[in-house]
Parts: C-alpha cells; structure tokens; sequence
C-alpha cells in the first residue's frame, strides 16, 4: 500500500492504496463520491470524466498514484456554493439533458471542460467534444442543447417538442 | 488488475534505472495499457509512470527546423503547441481519441504500442521522423517492425519524437464506428525530397508506406495523380468493420482526399 | 399559453438535481457493513461438457470465503420462464432447465460455471483464475437455420430439437392468405435481417444480497425495472423464500431498455449466497461482462410477401421468422417474437388478410428477450420495409401507397387478434410532411449533389401496442403473471401526498410526471406530491415499468387511487359544511359547496381525517390512504409517420443522418418535454440499430462484438437534432387519462425509415440496390453500392 495525497473539490484528502487503484476506485470507495460512475472497462463511455488539474480525465483510465499531488474537481463539486446548480447544470435541468442520470456527471464535467476552452461553441463543436461519452437515454439531442444554452447561446429556434 | 508496485521517477534515468528491474513496464498515459491491465492481459510486476518527467514533455523548434516533442507530452499539448510549426501533424494529434484521451494519451506511449489502428504511427512514418530513445535515435523507417512490433528494446524510453517539417501535410481518417480508432488513417507530407504518404489502420503488418503512390505523388502532388492507383486487397485487415476490399479501396480514397486537402 | 403546471406542463424533472449534482443512489452506490464480492466464472467456449471443476486451491487463497460451483444449486429451482407460447399444433413450447450456475454442460460464452466470494473484488478474481476447470468441446450451434436442420448439435440434449415452438398465427387465417397471394396482381418479397443487438443501458448491472439473522430475512438491491417481479420470480421458483422473507429494491437505476425487466442468475446467486455466508454479497458487472451475461435483442431472420391487387390495395401478408432464443429462455423470451410481433403485423393498414409463421429457435448464444420496442420493431421494420419495396416496385410513390391502405375507421379489429381503440394516421402523416418539409426536399437532394454526396428520403408509419393486458386475455396467452399496476396514495394529516407505484423510473421521469396528474386532480402543487418506487417493502405488488406500460397502466391505477381519496375527502368536507356530498367540487385545493360561498381547503380535511373530532365516524374510518389496482381492459396503440433524411458518401459508403422528424400520436400528453425526450431517446436507438450497433457471432460461438472498441454505440456526432411532434392526439379510449405510452415509438418507427432513405439515395444515383441488412455500416453499403 502507498499513500497517495491530492486535493478533491478543494479539499485535501489522502489515503492508502494499491499500485493498482484506479483513480475512480479511490474517488468512490475511499472518499464516499460515489457521483462519479463506471460505464465500461474501455475507456469509451466517459461515465467517470472528472478534471484533474483542469484536464477533462477519465478517472477509470488513470491510476490512483498518478492524481498524487494534482487538484481533481468531481460532479459533487460543481455546484455554486450556496448548493443551487451552477450554469452547466441548471441548463441540464431546464433543457431535459438528462433521463437516468448515470452518465450525466459526466456529460456536466466534459461540458465544463469543453467551456473553459471554448466558450462558444457551435453546435458541430460539441457534438465531436463529446465523442468520449456515451449516453443511451437521450439521444445527444438536449444535451447538446442544454450546453449550448449554458454557453450563453439562444436556443428557441432548436425543436423542443 | 493483477496488483503492481508502482513508481514515478522525475528524471530519464532514474525511469531507465526503474525499468531495469525483471517485469517492469513503462506506462505512458495509460489510455491503452490500463484497459489492457483491467482484463487482465499483462501481469508487470512494477509500472514504472513516465508522466513525472518534465524534460519528456513539450513542443520545440529545432535549429534545423524540425518540430521536437518530448515522448511524454499528450496528444492535447500536440495539438494545441505544434499547431503554428507543423499543422499536419497538430491537426492529427487532435483526431486521436477523444478530449480526455488526448489529455492523458502521450506520443512515447502511442508509437512505442504501435497499435496497427492509431494515428500517431501514420504521422511519424509519413513525416520520416526520428524516433529518440535513452539510448539512441531510430529512423521512423526502421523503427515500425509490424503490428504492436517495434524497434525497441526491452526498457527504452521515446524521449523524444523529432518531425522534419514538410511544406504541406494532411491525415484523412476515416473512423472505425466503435472505438473511434482509424479504420483507414493516410498521413501525406510533400517534402522538397519527395512525397511521403504512410497508412494506418488497414494493413495485417500495422502502419506501412504506399510507395506507388509516394512515386506519383513526388512527380506530380494532386489527387488525380494517384487515380487510377489501388493497394492490393490481400494482407488488408478485414473484420466486422469492414472487409478487406473495402479496407484497400479506403486506402485509395483517404490518400486522394489527404493530397487534395494539403495541395 | 403553455401550462406551468399540472397535465400538459413541461415541469422541470425533480429527480435531475441528486443526478447533476452526484447524489443519485444507484446500486453500486450502496456498501453494506461486512460486505463481500463475488466473482463469477464465466465459461469461455460456446458450447462443452463439463467433466470436473476443480476449486480445491482457488478456496485456499487469501480472502476467499467460499467458492460455489452448479452442485451447490441442485436442489434449488431454476430461472423461470414468464410466458409459454403454444406452437401451431396446439403444443406447448419446449422449455429447457435454467440452472442458475451450469450443470453439466455450458451453452453459451458467458454462462456462470462457479462463482467465489471473497473479502475483495480483486481478491475473488485472483481466486477464480485458480479453478481449474475440465470442460470438453462440443460443436456449437450459432447460425439458426443450422440450428434446425437434421442432425444438429443440440443444445439441450433432452429436447427433441433446438426448435423451441413453432408458431401459426393465425392459423384460421393461412388458407384465406395463400388465396389472396395466388389472386394477387402484385406479390412484394424481402428477405432481411433484424439485427441483434445489446441493450447497454450505460449503467451496468448490480446484485447486493443480504441477510439480516434477526429476522431471517433476505434483501436483494438490484438493477431492476420491476422489483416485485424479481421478488416473485426469485421467491417463488428459484430460492423458495416466501415473499415476506424477501424484500427486492431497485434503486436509481440507469437505464433499462428492458434488458433489466428479466430475473438474472447473478440475482439469485447473491441472495443466496449471503444466506448461505451470513455476510452481504456485491457483484457489479463490468461492462465486458455485460455484454456476455445481459439478455440481448431482435435477432429475427424474415420473409416477407406482400400482396397487393390491381389497384394497388394491400391483400394479404404472409411472413416466415426465425427468431433467436440463446442458449436458455430468458424472462419473457418466448412472448417476442410471437404475442408482441405477430399481433403487430396488421400495422397502420387495412389488410384484410394475415398470416404469420415464427420459429423460435435454441443456439449457443447469450440468451436473447426484450429490448426496448420487443418484438414491434421487428413487425415495423419487415413491414415498412416491404411496403416502400412495393411502392419503388410499382413505381408509386410510398406515401400515397400508405395513404392508399391505410386504417380510418376506428375501434379496427386486425386480422392478428387485436382491436386498435382509436387513431388517425392520415394525420400524423399530414404533420410529418409539414415538420419535415418533405416540399424542400428535392432542392436539398440538389444541394447534396452539388456537395458529391447522395441524399435519400425515407419515410414510414408505426403502430405499437402498450400497456399488455388484460390480464385475463394474456393469461389465456400463456403468460404466467398478471399484467395489471398498482397505487397506494397515503395523504398525510397536512395535506402532503405520498404515491407509491408499482411503476419503477429509470429514465422516465416518473417523479416528475406522477405528480403532474395528482396535482391536476386535486389542486395542490406537485411538490405537495412524493413518488415512492423501487421497494418491495414500501410499495404495493406491481408488475413494473416496461412496454411503455407506465403512465397507461401505473398512472391509471393512480389516478383510481386518487379518485377513491377524492370521494372520501368529499365526503369529510361535506360534513365539516355541513352539506350534502352530492353538491362538494374541488376545485384548486379547495371544496365548495355549489351555489353557496362555503368552503375548506384541502389541508383542512386532511387534517380532519387524522383527528377527528369532527368527523363523520359512524360513515367512514378516519385516515387517508387508499389503493387501487389497475388492469386494462386492452392494449393502448400509439403511431405515427416518420422521416429521415441521409446523405450517402458515394466514395466510402458513409450514411450520415441529415434530418429526422417524428410525428406521434401519444394520445393526451402528460410532460410534453418528457415525452419529446423519450422520443428522442428512441430514435437514436433505433438509428443506432439501422446505422451501427451490432452483436456478432464467430461460428464458434465468441462474441465478437463485446466491448464499445467494436459495438458502437451511436455518439453524439452519429445523429442530428430531431424534429419531434405530438400534437396529433386521439386519445385512448380506455384508460383515465387517455394516454397510449411513448417510450417505445422512437426505437419502433426509426429503424426503416433511415434504410428507406439508403435504399433511395442509392437508387436516385442509379443504382439497383433493393435492400441492405442493418447495421447499414459504411463497408456494407459501398460493397452494395459494387452491385
């Protein structure tokens, strides 16, 4: 067992583990955030996206050890701090971007990623930023709405229903 | 996963000294090995982490013109940083994977794999780059030796991946569905010396260079050169994706649009 | 002006914010104190005879508490199957034993051969790679016309044969169809594929069995969509716990498409061995795993006739399908590709005459049942697809041909047993050739040439049939459950609402929707209403979520519960007014007596009903909570047309989605953004099984397709943004609220248009392709394109 140390949504935390603990195994058997899911064992699905030091990361496909030292940020942080969702987030809400929800925390995180880099981004843009992460309920179509929304973008003119 | 010991040295040496233990592996950004651990496909007893070692990371501009990237430096640096220096090979590193995977995936990593589908082989073979170990330098020519085979030895480091820059450059990639890797990926570089163009994803012995085409192209760089041109369907890659055929006509049609886009 | 509450609002999802902020509770979530792992041993050959299995080293290994093999299950049941089909002979169906780990042979790559709990995950793996297993080859059976030929390798070596029924439906009708085909001006045939598929849900499966000494009692956590039926199935024939033993609870579950509706041995297993261990019991499957332990789908291989007379009048139909049953019959299995296919065949037209021929068929392959759409897709997609043949045959256009045949007069009694209650698919059809601007259409194809590429337009109609019941007609079917819902409604002393359904939401949104139609019946804001769902404990016995049954079935047992709150509470508020029951309205909250100025809120008899000292005590209990039990007196018959536009790459076969609308009839509308994304949620399923998704074979039975590097998944740069419409409605007949059910349409109705539009690109260019098989994958189309 080897201690790993990094600071999580601004928190430091430390533990002991594996060579072979998975960063995502670290996040929800150590620390309790079980936000954070496990969609594949291929590293396709995205279910497990969180930021290490402002890189968008799919926490499954990265060891534990190797976050030593970095600030990673999780869905569970993502919300203002007065608890209400933050822009991404209520976007999600209001535009219906989610349906059971499990590969939502990462859809928000790749989201957020996508944003820091881009602030506008068309709508072919976040249809190929989001090629890592799978979702089966929704069809991409309100995801892909609720992020433009949450860039500031008027959204009316895309069918809502 | 088999458990491992697990170490992250901060210096090219300290890495060939970590390496040197019986059943020790390099990990790159992990974007192949890590699945390849969880199903459990190789036992390393110690996975030595090559993403601690600032002086394999980076872009840079050689005095000769070429374009350095450090072995360990990800597919997103790659495209953002040689983005001015050498488009081609930038706008490459940015179709590899997804975002997350080129956050984490390294240059070291995908040419030391040699994965007979990914892109980065495609770039260094089409370019002629040099391929720069802890212990000496490798011509992109000699260093591919077939499907997941390379010129390395057991415990040597890419340090550094070194692109002679070309005067136009292109890589078509044509998606396999799934796992987004190439189904067919052409990389074609025109050099003052000549045309370069190098596949991926199609052939059984991994990346290779369709010299009648590099023949065609040198003498005359438009897509209606290499027309009539056609790589032969046997020892194409044919599985549900996509028949052996349909590999080779993909080799065709990717190298045209990779010549018509960089002309 | 949109209503912001109540039926027909688009109120906010609930449930979004624990999913956005990382506070949804799905099964993996949950730790119990003392927990182990199990980790199960999946046979690697498709087909073989066990000899020896060897744990003897794998139990001594570190944390390792115990490892089970199919010997310690053989005095326990097997998984059962849900529905017997009776073949054309008036014989029942063969039905082999399904042993929760195998006995004596394994049928297919991915059958449980042993399974070792330990105090880890990776502790159990270690173990498991240590029991040495003695397995002998045998010749498998993957292809199912094989699987029925003469001299077969059998999979089950106490069947007569890998036919498990052979169906004729209906079989009163085959003489009047080979008539009408010898009459007919015009005969139409097709031959195709409905592709197998996975149904991936992106949460993977889960089992946490505890048993808690005290009480004797066990607890299954699971990823299902109907946990009584789990408890019932795994209670009853499997482990024999009486049910007030057994407490099954779905969580949040993420996704189910319906491959979590079946009863799985991995279920059975944990309950049982943390019974046996005294210690709780997890396995959460890989998505690897996943794939070669989850049901899959489709997998039909059909002919198709159609006739038609002079005028182009649909006669008759007459179909041949092979349907694959994998190596064991799944939950509901036999009722696919009969009972959910068969009665479907009749479509959105009036042909008078149908027959339909289905055999069911027993290979060495994960077994195969319901995924989203069971059955209807299979029906939509042979039918549309042969019609748009007819018409391209005819030279007719293939909207006037639909238009021609179609259903106007409603109830419809089909020739395949069913009576459609209501509909009108003139126009939906009408409403799809306005929202998808079929008018422009030729100036895109231009523009599509000018580009090098090959536009095509498909287009097709749907019917589905939702909420299976009732109960007493599917029981004569051969279904071995009831098909009713249930609803408790408690009503606190304050006025708050708590329903627990039947109904289970992974996906749907019910604790959104639910208290849409309570408020709208009594007045109260929704977030005066509770869902409770997914407990065996906390609910009444319910049949769950599946065949887009919900909001028909669950909702209508509801609102009965709610009805039978609302009579009482008039009959409370009468007494407090001191007036007569029969003059009580309710109205936003509030009882009134008509023509009179007197009222008391809704709170207020709440309240009266917990303390009552002014109460009518001699008339009725005090307290509030009533249920009610709901079974349909027929199925519910959404439809609509869609459209799809494509662009073929003439150079790589490459099929990109263009343009998609989808005009439904969903009857009344509870959450008109609910049920968009539902719709669009289908329709990339079902672009996904006519442009990617494939489960393939080998000959010897290893699944080639069993990870996401080679099953793709449709992403979100695979499809465009939709064009979804609702506002045609003909609501149902026979249920409260007049709804019919949407989960299913989008995954039904997608799948021919998007090879309709194929089929049309390449022939504008010339070509004579009539037909390609799904997945329509760039190599398949251009290697059709070489003719």
């Amino acid at each position: 067992m080897t201690q790993v140390s990094m600071t999580v949504n601004g928190k430091s935390v430390s533990g002991e583990v594996e060579g072979r603990t998975l960063l995502v195994n670290f996040l929800r058997d150590h620390l309790s955030l079980t936000g954070t899911h496990v969609g594949c064992d291929t590293g396709q699905c995205g279910a497990c996206m969180v930021h290490v030091d402002g890189d968008a990361v799919k926490s499954c496909n990265m060891l534990a050890l190797e976050a030593d030292g970095t600030e990673v940020a999780t869905i569970e942080g993502q919300a203002n701090a007065d608890g209400s969702l933050n822009t991404i987030q209520q976007a999600f809400q209001d535009h219906h971007g989610l349906q059971c929800g499990f590969c939502t925390p990462g859809m928000v995180m790749t989201a957020a990623a996508l944003l820091k880099d881009n602030p506008k981004p068309t709508e072919a843009e976040i249809r190929h930023y989001l090629e890592g992460n799978i979702c089966r309920c929704t069809g991409y179509h309100n995801i892909v709405k609720a992020i433009m929304a949450a860039s500031g973008q008027d959204v009316n003119a895309i069918a809502a229903e | 996963m088999y458990n491992f010991e697990f170490e992250r040295p901060t210096t090219i040496a300290d890495a060939v000294a970590a390496l040197g233990g019986d059943e020790a592996q390099a990990l790159g950004g992990g974007q192949t090995l890590i699945p390849t651990l969880k199903q459990r496909l190789a036992m390393p007893g110690k996975l030595v982490s090559l993403s601690g070692i600032p002086e394999m990371k980076g872009v840079c501009v050689n005095d000769d013109g070429a374009v350095s990237i450090g072995g360990g430096t990800p597919h997103a640096v790659v495209a953002r940083d040689a983005a001015q220096h050498y488009p081609g090979l930038a706008a490459l590193a940015g179709q590899i994977g997804d975002p997350a995977v080129r956050n984490r995936g390294t240059i070291g990593g995908s040419l030391a794999n040699n994965d007979p589908s990914a892109c980065y082989p495609a770039a260094a073979l089409g370019s002629g780059a040099t391929i720069v170990t802890n212990t000496r330098e490798i011509a992109a020519d000699d260093y591919f030796q077939g499907m997941f085979t390379t010129a390395l030895e057991e415990g040597e480091i890419i340090t550094e991946v070194r692109f002679p820059v070309p005067e136009a450059a292109n890589y078509q990639k044509f998606v396999q569905p799934a796992s987004r890797f190439a189904l067919v990926g052409v990389f074609v570089a025109k050099y003052a010396d000549g045309v370069r163009v190098a596949v991926t994803g199609a052939s059984e012995e991994g990346v290779f260079r369709w010299s009648a085409a590099e023949e065609a192209l040198s003498g005359n760089f438009t897509a209606d050169a290499i027309k009539d041109l056609t790589v032969e369907a046997g020892g194409m890659i044919g599985d549900l994706h996509g028949s052996k055929e349909y590999r080779a006509h993909l080799v065709g049609v990717m190298t045209r649009r990779a010549v018509a886009a960089a002309a | 002006m949109p209503k912001d509450h109540g039926i027909g609002a688009s109120s906010k999802r609930r449930e979004d914010v624990r999913f956005l902020t990382g506070a949804g509770n799905y099964t993996d979530d949950i730790n119990i104190p003392g927990q182990t792992y199990v980790h199960f041993l999946r046979s690697d050959i498709a087909h073989g005879k066990i000899n020896a299995v060897n744990t003897e080293d794998a139990a001594g290994m570190p944390g390792v508490l115990r490892v089970f093999t199919g010997t310690d299950f053989e005095g326990v049941g097997g998984l059962p199957c849900g529905w017997q089909v009776t073949d054309k002979h008036g014989q029942p169906m063969q039905e082999p034993a399904h042993p929760v780990l195998a006995q004596g042979k394994v049928r297919y790559v991915g059958e449980i051969v042993a399974a070792v709990v330990a105090e880890t995950a990776e502790q159990a793996r270690d173990a498991a790679e240590a029991i040495e297993l003695d397995i002998e080859d045998l010749p498998a059976v993957i292809d199912m016309k094989a699987a029925v030929q003469e001299g077969a390798p059998k999979v089950h070596d106490d069947l007569t044969s890998n036919l498990c029924y052979d169906w004729g439906f209906v079989e009163e009708n085959k003489g009047a169809v080979d008539e009408a085909f010898e009459k007919a001006a015009h005969v139409t045939t097709l031959e195709l594929v409905n592709n197998r598929l996975v149904a991936n849900p992106m949460e993977p499966r889960v089992a946490i069995g505890d048993y808690t000494r005290h009480n004797g009692e066990s607890t299954l956590y699971t990823t299902s969509q109907n946990p009584h039926v789990i408890r019932l199935l795994m209670g009853a024939f499997v482990l024999g716990i009486p049910e007030h033993k057994l407490r099954v609870v779905a969580p949040d579950v993420g996704g189910g498409f319906g491959t979590k509706i079946f009863h799985y041995a991995e279920e059975a297993f944990c309950t049982f061995a943390a019974k046996a261990l005294k210690r709780p019991v997890k396995w959460t499957s890989s998505r690897s795993e996943a794939f070669i332990s989850d049901a899959h789908g489709r997998d039909h291989v059909t002919k198709i006739e159609l006739a038609l007379d002079g005028e182009n009048n649909f006669t008759a139909i007459r179909t041949e399908t092979y349907a694959n049953m994998g190596a064991y019959l799944s939950t509901f299995a036999p009722s696919v590709p009969t009972w959910l296919h068969g009665t479907l065949m009749a479509g959105n037209y009036k042909t008078p005459a149908i027959y339909v021929n289905v055999k069911a068929v027993f290979t060495n392959t994960v077994p195969v049942d319901a995924y989203r759409g069971a059955g209807r897709p299979e029906a939509t997609f042979q039918l549309e697809r042969v019609i748009d043949k007819a018409a391209r045959e005819l030279g007719v256009d293939p909207i006037a041909l639909r238009r021609q045949n179609f259903i106007t007069e409603f109830p419809y009694a089909t020739p395949v047993a069913v009576e459609y209650d209501t509909g009108d698919y003139n126009a939906t059809m009408d409403k799809l050739e306005e929202i998808a601007d079929l008018k422009g259409f030729e100036a895109r194809r231009k523009e599509s040439e000018a580009r090098g590429k090959l536009r095509g337009l498909g287009v097709n109609c749907y019917i589905e049939a939702c909420g299976i019941a009732p109960s007493n007609l599917v029981g004569q079917l051969g279904a071995r459950a009831g098909l009713y819902e249930s609803a408790t409604v408690r009503v606190n002393a304050t006025g708050g609402l708590v329903v627990m359904t039947g109904s289970h939401s992974h996906g749907q949104g019910h604790e959104t929707s639910f208290p849409q139609v309570i408020s709208e019946m009594i007045g109260i804001p929704e977030d005066q209403v509770e869902i409770v769902h997914g407990d065996t404990a906390r609910t009444p016995m319910g049949m769950g979520t599946y065949g887009s049954r919900s909001l028909a079935v669950g909702g209508s047992a509801m609102v009965r519960a709610t009805e039978k709150i609302i009579n009482k509470t008039k009959k409370i508020a009468a007494h407090l007014m001191e007036a007569s029951e029969a003059d009580i309205e309710l109205k936003d909250g509030q009882f009134t007596v008509a023509g009179t100025d007197k009222s008391v809120a809704w709170g207020d008899v709440c309240l009266a009903a917990y303390v009552p000292h002014n109460y009518p005590l001699d008339d009725i209990e005090p307290g509030l909570e009533e249920t009610a039990f709901y079974d349909p007196s027929n199925f519910t018959y959404p439809a609509g047309a869609y459209a799809c536009e494509v662009e073929v790459d003439p150079e790589t076969g490459k099929v990109t989605i263009e343009r998609f609308a989808a005009a439904d009839d969903f009857g009344n509308v509870v959450n008109p953004m609910i049920v968009s994304g539902q719709v669009h949620g289908g329709l990339a399923q079902g672009i996904g099984q006519a442009l990617l998704e494939g489960a393939v074979y080998d000959e010897t039975g290893q699944l080639l397709s069993a990870s996401y590097m080679d099953y793709a998944m449709p992403r979100a740069d695979d499809v465009p943004f939709y064009t979804v419409d609702h506002s045609c409605q003909t609501p149902c007949t026979h249920n409260p609220l007049g709804v019919k059910g949407c989960g299913e349409a989008g995954a039904i109705g997608s799948p021919p248009s998007v090879v309709n539009a194929v089929v049309d690109a390449l022939q504008s260019a010339g070509k004579s392709v009539t037909h390609i098989d799904m997945p329509l994958s760039p190599g398949r189309v251009w290697t059709a394109m070489q003719g």
